[in-house]
């Protein structure tokens, strides 16, 4: 069955579709990455969609569940790349996917996710430090 | 139309060339000023030139037939590039209604001594001069039309201009009335220009919007909801008083909007989003050395 | 109004979807319409297509490049023999869905066309008809 590969890069997940999605692709894509996102703690998820020229409400849904199921797993999810048509068209549609952070490209998403989860991470780094001094 | 019409006219060409050009250049309608005489001579050469192919070819002609496709070539090119350069429709019909008079000139010499015949090649000739005429008021006022497209669809580009005023930073002055027409353009172009310029926050300026009702707020809405979906910010400036009380009476919810009083704040916010910092520096000492 | 091409197309699978979309997209480009309107098109396709699926089991689709006043466009008319719409102005509510979506479908599709127009009878089915010029207006 096709799937759309999905790179582990760090704490990161990064998706590139390059393909128009049809429905059993999406749903696929949405378990692959949940699955991936509790197999590697990942903390963030990035979806590369500059090469979609169409997201109707369906491939929204989708995009807003891969968000929010993420989300609960303390991983957030960036959607990058999206073509000034199909934000014209999604927001004349009226879905505007909340909960679903978005930036210009990969880049921008990966710093994006950085600062999202940055803050936990020092914190996370300090606790750390903490438990290396007690050690010694 | 008879043959020997055709062969008539085609005799003749140059007395009935000078004969229509005289006319011309005699008519008070003559825009010497708009185009020089020779540029009319050759137009004019061009037609009867045209025309006269068309009758050789048939005996039963119409104007609609398909022998005078060229001449329909001719005289619509003319037509759309008088209506460019200024000319009335008046001083354009004129053009083909002028050659009447030289024509007839010519097959009235030729069937002198047949008045039946005279009678029927006048009308026939009159008839395609007529049906002719009508074509050209026709393609002037086509060629009128898309100049006034051409202007209204330039009138949108200029009047959405967007400007880069930082390096990520773009700004979209709005002036006159947001209609749902010019927000796909303001839209198209700010989403474009987004994408072109890698920039991540935007600032749209409505301190030139007359004024803001449910609609035109709606279609702001619009514009902010798919610059954030691209993964860039949007901030409205340049709200005025009123505007914001009609925005509040109407119940109009921008709360999820950054908004700011003037492009200026909006800017300030921007550089602070984006840590830059603008700071004025002491050059004094500078200018003394100076 | 003049209909100057006309092809029909069966939609019965969900992988019927992505061949249909092609098939719009192709007629869009052939008439020159720009990259947005050629989106929304697609997009409003894409809904009814799924509509189509969802609830009636897919239906025929007929595409039509059609002209009028010199301006060209494309219509689509999704035809299907589900089980109808009883209240056609509560589906064209924003909010409202009886599937498990998230209600866009019919009036978030009206607004990506320039023209639709749905006529449904209870029990026998449903057609719905959109139309998009080429400039968009």
């Amino acid at each position: 069955m096709d799937r759309i590969p999905i790179l582990k890069m760090g704490p990161f997940l990064l998706v590139t579709i390059q393909v128009d999605l049809y429905d059993r692709l999406a749903l696929n894509l949405e378990n692959d990455l949940i699955t991936m996102v509790s197999k590697t703690e990942a903390r963030g998820v990035l979806i590369d969609i500059s090469a979609v020229s169409i997201v109707d409400s369906f491939m929204g849904r989708i995009l807003g569940n891969i968000a929010s199921m993420s989300r609960i797993m303390d991983a957030e999810t960036v959607v990058v790349g999206m073509q000034p048509a199909v934000a014209i068209t999604l927001v004349e549609l009226g879905l505007t996917l909340q909960g679903v952070y978005t930036a210009l490209d990969v880049e921008k998403g990966m710093e994006l996710l950085q600062k999202k989860i940055g803050l936990n991470l020092l914190n996370n780094e300090e606790e750390e430090a903490d438990e290396d001094d007690r050690n010694l | 139309m008879k043959k020997a019409t055709a062969q008539a006219v085609k005799k003749n060409k140059i007395q009935i060339l000078e004969n229509w050009m005289k006319f011309q250049l005699t008519d008070e309608g003559l825009r010497d000023d708009l185009m020089n005489n020779e540029e009319l001579h050759a137009q004019s050469v061009l037609l009867l030139d045209a025309l006269i192919r068309a009758m050789e070819t048939g005996e039963t002609l119409h104007a609609s037939s398909r022998e005078f496709d060229p001449i329909r070539d001719v005289l619509g090119e003319i037509s759309v590039m008088r209506a460019r350069r200024g000319y009335s429709p008046r001083e354009t019909a004129s053009f083909v209604l002028s050659l009447k008079q030289s024509l007839f000139d010519a097959i009235e010499k030729e069937y002198k001594k047949e008045p039946e015949s005279l009678y029927k090649e006048i009308i026939a000739v009159n008839n395609i001069l007529d049906a002719l005429s009508i074509f050209t008021f026709e393609a002037f006022l086509k060629g009128r039309e898309e100049i006034i497209l051409r202007q209204t669809d330039e009138i949108n580009e200029i009047s959405t201009p967007v400007i880069r005023v930082w390096e990520g930073i773009l700004a979209l002055p709005i002036i006159g009335t947001l209609d749902s027409a010019r927000t796909q353009i303001v839209m198209e172009n700010l989403l474009q220009e987004i994408v072109a310029t890698n920039s991540s926050i935007a600032i749209l300026d409505i301190s030139g919007v007359p004024a803001v009702d449910s609609l035109v707020a709606q279609h702001l809405i619009k514009t902010v909801s798919a610059t954030r979906l691209m993964g860039a910010e949007c901030i409205i400036s340049g709200i005025r008083a009123e505007i914001a009380q009609t925005i509040v009476h109407l119940g109009i919810d921008l709360s999820n909007i950054k908004t700011k009083a003037s492009l200026a704040s909006a800017l300030r916010v921007a550089f602070d989003m984006m840590n830059v910092e603008v700071k004025k520096v002491d050059r004094r000492s500078n200018i003394l050395l100076k | 109004m003049i209909v100057i091409s006309k092809d029909s197309m069966g939609i019965i699978r969900e992988q019927d979807v992505v061949p249909f979309r092609s098939r719009v997209k192709e007629y869009a480009t052939k008439i020159g319409m720009s990259l947005v309107n050629q989106t929304k098109l697609i997009t409003a396709a894409s809904e009814l297509v799924r509509n189509m699926l969802k609830y009636a089991n897919g239906g025929i689709v007929t595409l039509e490049i059609i002209s009028k006043n010199g301006i060209s466009g494309v219509r689509l008319t999704f035809e299907d023999k589900g089980p109808g719409i009883k209240d056609i102005q509560l589906a064209m509510k924003d909010g409202f869905s009886t599937g498990r979506s998230l209600g866009l479908g019919l009036p978030g599709t009206k607004r990506l066309v320039n023209e639709f127009d749905i006529k449904s009878v209870p029990g026998e089915g449903t057609t719905v008809t959109i139309t998009h010029w080429k400039n968009g207006r």
